[in-house]
């Protein structure tokens, strides 16, 4: 690529010699500006955060079963917390990763990219990637909690209330809906990534579509599918909207025992510390020592699938 | 992709790959579902079915062999499947109650005006209304009380207002920063700025919204000096936060998929990489840059726990300086007291619909532009 400096500069009114170097300055500076601000941003919570909650965070804060009043910092604590963010995203997974994976297969290996269907499933992956959260809470509400758990406890269970209400089954689910796109996405572009010529191989080796798929696709496009899944994990870890009423609890004496039983979790707790302590300067270490946590769990997740996604996408790029 | 064989020599795979179409569907079966079962709950205040009103036209008992069901269903405010389950003892019993409960209204209050109308007719939805010992009409939101009062517009202000304070603030920065990435800044710079802009997005909005709440808030009222602590500014610069990061990779996105010829095109003419970048590549990726903002546009108005912790007081104004309550906030705020199937509830779902369709079609105009401009680029018009 020729560089500017090696030009002889043009004759002619439309270049700006005077200004050339100011301009350049400028416009380079201030976008530059620009990055540094977002940079800035994100440095600047994550400091504030890890600096205020450091001295809250012990072996004991993690490992407690708070009581009802989890707002004195010398005996709270966030196990049950932990223990219910988890689960419900672990069952979210056992869900999502399925079906993610399976229509991503079907769009990149047997879907004609042209045609019609193959289009509007591909727009509605991308609208689902687009509805607010909140809608999703709704979504939950009134499909899984008030249709199908109302209508299983119709046929199963006499009409006694065993399903027909909100739970960690049906905060899952709501949450399985909601990261759909996620797997999608990162499994299609980590099976785009696989050599064409390894599936002709396959198949002129006598394989059949199917057995290629299953045999060589998809085993090569692992830690792709592995990203798509600690993606939706990291996403759906951090959200309260779509779980504030088809799942979490504002307290629960002990851990949950079922999965129709409700749930504390993280990201639901912060919000109750920071909006409704009765003395905000005494809560406040436990609530950043709460964000920690939550961003240990949400970030280190995160960091994986970013370093591996770059890699796919590396070796993406080496083949077109 | 390679040599097709005839199900009839493997029937299983037969199977199997038609399992796999089917399931390929679910993403459409989804999006269906969502509009369905939020637009089903929603719809009786669509269609003006229900009927708040406290003070109601009651129908003798006597009367019940005489009513056609459809009347019955709708006075005693049932659904059909309600209906179906009932005998005619229980259906007698709801009416005495009714009946009752009309009774012992108390006169004074029978008289107020307010007590007599269906507030979740269309024109008390929309449209300002005078109520009783208010000098003006007014439009609020105000659903518990004796009254429930539920004029929308005062939410979508809020939505609005908060919303715009975000994309005025996080647009500038992002698009900025995905010029300079894209074309400015050394390859190496472009592999730990990209990553780290992602991260911002994986930062939960309960966490931005805690950190706005009690840290960002009081440092800008002490910078700007305005009255209300908790505004739709603050809420607006944190909802920025977690526009930023879809704004910036959409706009890298665009910038970076202008062919590489137009640049060395423009270098090669004597302009300088800024002018290349400002006069070339830019107006050539606008529609991309103008995708993202449309779907920074529907993250941000569909954004929840950020809103709802920063500010909640619903203020009919658009001073960004005062206090906002958003369509969110609302629906997240007000869904768990509410008695399920009631008309608070109807509402509620009403306005997520509303919602839905909204960021249903931002986000479809930003896909066209984006599909479009790929296809543009590529040279098939």
């Amino acid at each position: 690529m020729p560089t500017q400096t090696t030009l002889a500069p043009a004759q002619g009114r439309h270049f700006r010699s005077q200004t050339f170097q100011f301009g350049s300055f400028f416009f380079t500076g201030l976008t530059g500006l620009a990055t540094l601000l977002i940079l800035g941003i994100l440095a600047t919570i994550l400091i504030y955060v890890v600096a205020q909650g450091w001295q809250g965070l012990s072996w004991r804060f993690v490992s407690t079963i708070p009581e009802k009043n989890f707002f004195d910092p010398a005996t709270t604590g966030v196990l049950p917390m932990i223990v219910g963010t988890t689960i419900r995203v672990i069952v979210m997974t056992i869900f999502v990763i399925p079906v993610g994976v399976i229509t991503a297969t079907y769009l990149t290996e047997y879907a004609q990219t042209t045609s019609l269907l193959t289009r509007l499933i591909r727009s509605a992956v991308n609208n689902l990637a687009g509805v607010p959260s909140i809608v999703f809470g709704l979504f939950g509400v009134g499909f899984f909690i008030n249709f199908v758990g109302r209508n299983i406890d119709a046929l199963f269970h006499q009409g006694e209330s065993k399903w027909g209400h909100a739970g960690l089954i049906w905060a899952s689910l709501t949450l399985a809906v909601m990261t759909l796109p996620v797997v999608i996405v990162a499994t299609e572009e980590s099976l785009r990534a696989i050599p064409p010529g390894l599936r002709e191989a396959s198949l002129a080796l006598g394989a059949s579509k199917l057995e290629t798929i299953v045999r060589i696709v998809i085993p090569q496009a692992l830690p792709g599918i592995l990203t798509g899944g600690i993606l939706a994990v990291s996403r759906a870890a951090g959200e309260v909207a779509p779980i504030l009423f088809t799942g979490v609890a504002y307290y629960m004496s002990g851990l949950p025992k079922s999965l129709t039983n409700q749930f504390m979790d993280l990201g639901y707790h912060v919000y109750v510390l920071s909006t409704q302590s009765p003395d905000i300067e005494k809560t406040r270490p436990i609530l950043y020592a709460t964000v920690v946590v939550l961003l240990v769990l949400t970030f280190a997740l995160n960091l994986v699938a970013i370093l591996v996604r770059a890699r796919v996408r590396k070796k993406l790029r080496a083949l077109h | 992709m390679g040599i097709h064989r005839g199900h009839r020599a493997r029937p299983l795979e037969w199977i199997v790959e038609k399992f796999i179409f089917l399931v390929s569907l679910s993403a459409i079966l989804m999006v269906f579902l969502i509009f369905l079962f939020i637009a089903r709950e929603g719809l009786p205040i669509f269609l003006g079915q229900m009927n708040s009103a406290l003070v109601q036209e009651v129908i003798p008992v006597s009367e019940l062999d005489n009513l056609p069901p459809e009347k019955l269903v709708a006075y005693l405010g049932l659904t059909k499947k309600q209906f179906t389950e009932m005998d005619k003892e229980s259906l007698r019993s709801l009416m005495e109650v009714k009946e009752e409960a009309q009774k012992e209204m108390p006169e004074e209050f029978r008289k107020d005006k307010d007590a007599n109308i269906n507030t979740t007719e269309w024109r008390y939805l929309l449209r300002p209304y005078q109520w009783t010992d208010y000098d003006k009409p007014v439009s609020i939101w105000q659903p518990v009380g004796q009254i429930p009062k539920y004029n929308i517009v005062p939410l979508f202000i809020g939505s609005l207002k908060t919303t715009l304070v975000g994309l005025l603030f996080s647009v500038p920065l992002a698009v900025a920063a995905a010029i300079y990435v894209s074309q400015m800044a050394r390859p190496r710079m472009r592999e730990i700025i990209k990553p780290a802009v992602e991260l911002l997005s994986s930062i939960p909005s309960v966490v931005v919204g805690a950190f706005a709440l009690l840290a960002m808030a009081s440092v800008l009222q002490n910078l700007l000096g305005y009255q209300t602590r908790l505004n739709a500014f603050v809420a607006g610069i944190a909802l920025g936060f977690a526009v930023i990061p879809i704004v910036f990779s959409i706009s890298e996105d665009a910038l970076t998929s202008v062919p590489a010829s137009y640049t060395q095109a423009a270098l090669a003419l004597g302009s300088s990489k800024w002018q290349a970048a400002w006069q070339i590549v830019l107006p050539a990726a606008l529609p991309g840059v103008f995708a993202a903002t449309v779907l920074g546009f529907g993250r941000a108005i569909g954004e929840t726990m950020i809103v709802l912790m920063v500010c909640s007081a619903s203020v009919m104004s658009w001073n960004i300086f005062e206090s906002a309550r958003s369509i969110t906030t609302t629906i997240a705020a007000e869904m768990g007291e509410v008695v399920n199937g009631g008309h608070h509830y109807r509402i509620l779902f009403m306005l997520g619909s509303l919602l839905f369709a909204v960021t249903f079609l931002s986000n479809m105009t930003g896909d066209i532009i984006v599909h479009r401009f790929k296809r543009r680029l590529e040279g098939k018009r």
